[in-house]
């Protein structure tokens, strides 16, 4: 069993690194074909990590995010399902290139480490976990979104501001798309941050009798939370958006990377159990 | 070939900065420098083109007269010194001077290349250099025949089809900033043709409203009327920058119409809403330092070259053909040039007069029918007298020295080619 995940993980892992090599084809050549490849590769390579997860659930009987591998591979496949309903809405040129090299990077980290089939720890069996640890990736998901949306607006808007029309300029979407982009992503990924945090906090105080008590993984996760609140705020209030907004977006997104791996190894913690 | 010389001498958006060829605008009209070029010594005829992506002076002058430093000194009016105005400058002599010339009418040498409002502009310029008497007989003949290859260039090929002119460019940048126009507004400063063009494609992108402010409001109005717009004042400029996206500013203003603290303020109450600024004036109506301000994005018409140089492949094909007309022209016309001399003058004239001579002699005689051939040779030998008799006063007209040191023979030429009917280069080649 353990060879054949092991399998059917390399097949995901390939699958992402195709897509992301199809996308960057068609981000440099600009050509139809390669793009619809690159579309039925990314549906592709999004249902075989959803058959990544479920088959990790049926052989552990619970929803695989407690190792280090299990959750970034979840990390992966919200990202990918951000990015599909996304698109489902609405297209955005060119998008699907940064987000295809997010995910495959994403599967390639988890790649380094093992999956783990050693039975839950007891302070872990509850019915909170996939809840808890669940939504709040689903949040990173989406905030991945955000970011990629967000690297992209900072680069056309350096293009546009230094007057040299070149590379970004043919092949990214408007500023004002990838603007309402981040906006949408930020709110979606917010909202399910929020959500993340309070059910944490919920478990917290089922589990250890507190409903706070400042773990590094709980500060961490607020700090990010009020960096993309503060955000959020000065958007609707201020009008903060396009370069700003952007560079909060980044910022923000730095702060998600921390708390899922900066905390596990530099801080420890009772989180620390997703090394 | 006659003795004096053709000289194109100016800048271009390819050869200078816009920062330098606005030091050089003439904005105050082509009354005053075209009158201030004339009387330099040594400038037989004139000609000034100035647009906001060029200026060019078309000379005749003496050959060997030093005034090719005088027009350059007049050019930059100590502006810019001479030694860094020689870097910007292109003078082509000649034959050049002539392809050069087509090129520009032929759209050729556009910033957008095959674009329309030269050829409009090439027009308007003569028709202020031909009121003010500055051009003479040659540039006459150069310009009209710089009109025709235009019209031929755009007839014979498909150059003018894909190009608009700036204000594709313009919608270009548009999208990419805002995505779609759909719903947006734009205020036009100044009511030029080259705002009343990038409106138009503007418009025909979808934008909801066009404002028009102009110092003259009644051509405010009347070009608002034309896209069901709003005119307004120009005191109402800062405060109209709050409802609209896109600004496209041409005033023929010297001073800067917006400053940077100015839209700053304004940012804050537009919630940062993105603002996109085209500045189509020379010299510039917008403070350079609008785009430092976030959200606001400022191009002025050297930077729009870069977007056109995006989508221009499939107008090379057609610039290549129409090159070929140009350059087949060029041929004619300096045929034509060469062949103004005094000599095929003469001959022409000559010829003129024994057609009419012969003729006559053959009708007379067909109606007197009881001449005998003494009397026949005699009426011939007596209308070739006549004829040398005619010409002998033209001819000494043609071929006599110049006066105070002048060379008027292209004058004399025209005169004499007009008085007696000579045609054009038909007869002259």
């Amino acid at each position: 069993m353990e060879d054949f995940t092991l399998l059917f993980f390399r097949v995901t892992l390939v699958t992402a690194f195709l897509t992301a090599a199809a996308y960057m084809v068609h981000f440099v050549a600009q050509g139809k074909k390669v793009r619809t490849i690159a579309r039925v590769l990314m549906i592709l390579s999004g249902v075989l990590q959803s058959g990544y997860i479920v088959l990790g659930f049926a052989i552990a009987g619970h929803t695989p995010l407690t190792s280090q591998h299990d959750a970034v591979v979840f990390f992966a496949w919200s990202t990918s399902i951000a990015y599909l309903s996304f698109r489902w809405r609405y297209s955005v040129k060119n998008f699907g290139t940064p987000v295809s090299m997010m995910i495959f990077l994403l599967l390639l980290v988890a790649s380094f480490s093992h999956k783990s089939f050693a039975p839950l720890p007891p302070a872990l069996q509850s019915v909170w976990l996939p809840i808890h640890g669940g939504v709040s990736l689903v949040a990173y998901g989406f905030l991945t979104l955000a970011f990629c949306g967000s690297l992209m607006y900072l680069l056309l808007e350096r293009e546009l501001k230094s007057k040299r029309f070149g590379y970004f300029f043919a092949r990214f979407p408007s500023l004002g798309a990838l603007d309402q982009l981040n906006h949408h992503c930020l709110l979606a990924g917010f909202a399910f941050l929020t959500v993340g945090i309070v059910t944490g906090s919920l478990w917290a105080r089922q589990a250890w009798g507190t409903y706070w008590q400042w773990d590094p993984k709980e500060t961490w996760s607020l700090i990010t939370w009020c960096v993309y609140l503060v955000q959020l705020h000065q958007r609707l209030t201020v009008g903060w958006r396009g370069k700003r907004a952007a560079a909060m977006s980044v910022l923000g997104f730095i702060g998600v990377l921390f708390t899922l791996w900066g905390v596990t190894y530099l801080l420890g913690g009772v989180h620390s159990y997703a090394r | 070939m006659p003795a004096e010389k053709l000289l194109l001498i100016g800048v271009n958006h390819k050869t200078t900065p816009l920062a330098v060829r606005e030091r050089i605008a003439l904005s105050g009209g082509y009354e005053e420098p075209l009158a201030k070029v004339k009387g330099l010594p040594g400038v037989k005829e004139c000609y000034l083109l100035s647009t906001c992506n060029r200026v060019e002076l078309l000379l005749v002058i003496e050959p060997d007269s030093g005034v090719e430093e005088r027009v350059v000194e007049f050019l930059f009016s100590g502006r810019v010194a001479i030694a860094e105005a020689d870097q910007y400058l292109y003078r082509h002599y000649g034959r050049a001077a002539v392809q050069h010339l087509f090129k520009v009418a032929a759209s050729l040498d556009s910033m957008v290349v095959g674009e329309a409002q030269i050829l409009g502009q090439l027009k308007e310029a003569y028709r202020h250099a031909a009121r003010n008497g500055t051009t003479g007989p040659l540039l006459n003949k150069l310009l009209h025949k710089a009109f025709s290859v235009a019209k031929r260039v755009r007839t014979e090929t498909a150059i003018g089809s894909s190009a608009v002119s700036i204000s594709y460019a313009a919608v270009q940048l548009a999208k990419k900033i805002f995505g779609h126009l759909r719903g947006r507004r734009v205020l036009l400063i100044g009511a030029g043709e080259m705002a009343e063009l990038a409106a138009e494609h503007l418009v025909g992108q979808g934008v909801e409203e066009v404002i028009v402010a102009n110092r003259t409001l009644a051509r405010a109005v009347a070009l608002a009327r034309r896209f069901s717009g709003r005119a307004v004042s120009m005191e109402e400029l800062v405060a109209q920058l709050q409802h609209v996206d896109i600004v496209i500013s041409s005033t023929g203003s010297p001073d800067l119409v917006l400053r940077r603290d100015e839209v700053k303020s304004v940012m804050r109450r537009r919630m940062n809403s993105p603002l996109f600024f085209i500045d189509i004036a020379v010299p510039r109506d917008l403070d350079p330092e609008l785009i430092t301000l976030d959200n606001v994005y400022l191009y002025d018409i050297d930077d729009l070259t870069s977007v056109v140089e995006i989508n221009k492949s499939e107008r090379d094909r057609e610039a290549v053909k129409a090159g070929r007309i140009v350059d087949e022209e060029t041929l004619k016309f300096m045929n034509w040039y060469g062949g103004v001399a005094v000599n095929p003058t003469i001959q022409a004239l000559r010829g003129k007069l024994d057609d009419i001579a012969r003729q006559e002699l053959e009708r007379t005689v067909a109606k007197m029918p009881g001449l005998g051939e003494a009397e026949r040779q005699q009426l011939a030998r007596m209308t070739e007298a006549m004829v040398a008799k005619i010409l002998h006063d033209p001819l000494m007209y043609l071929k006599s020295e110049s006066c105070a040191g002048r060379d008027r023979s292209d004058a004399k030429i025209t005169l004499v080619r007009e008085v007696f009917g000579l045609g054009s280069e038909d007869h002259g080649a």
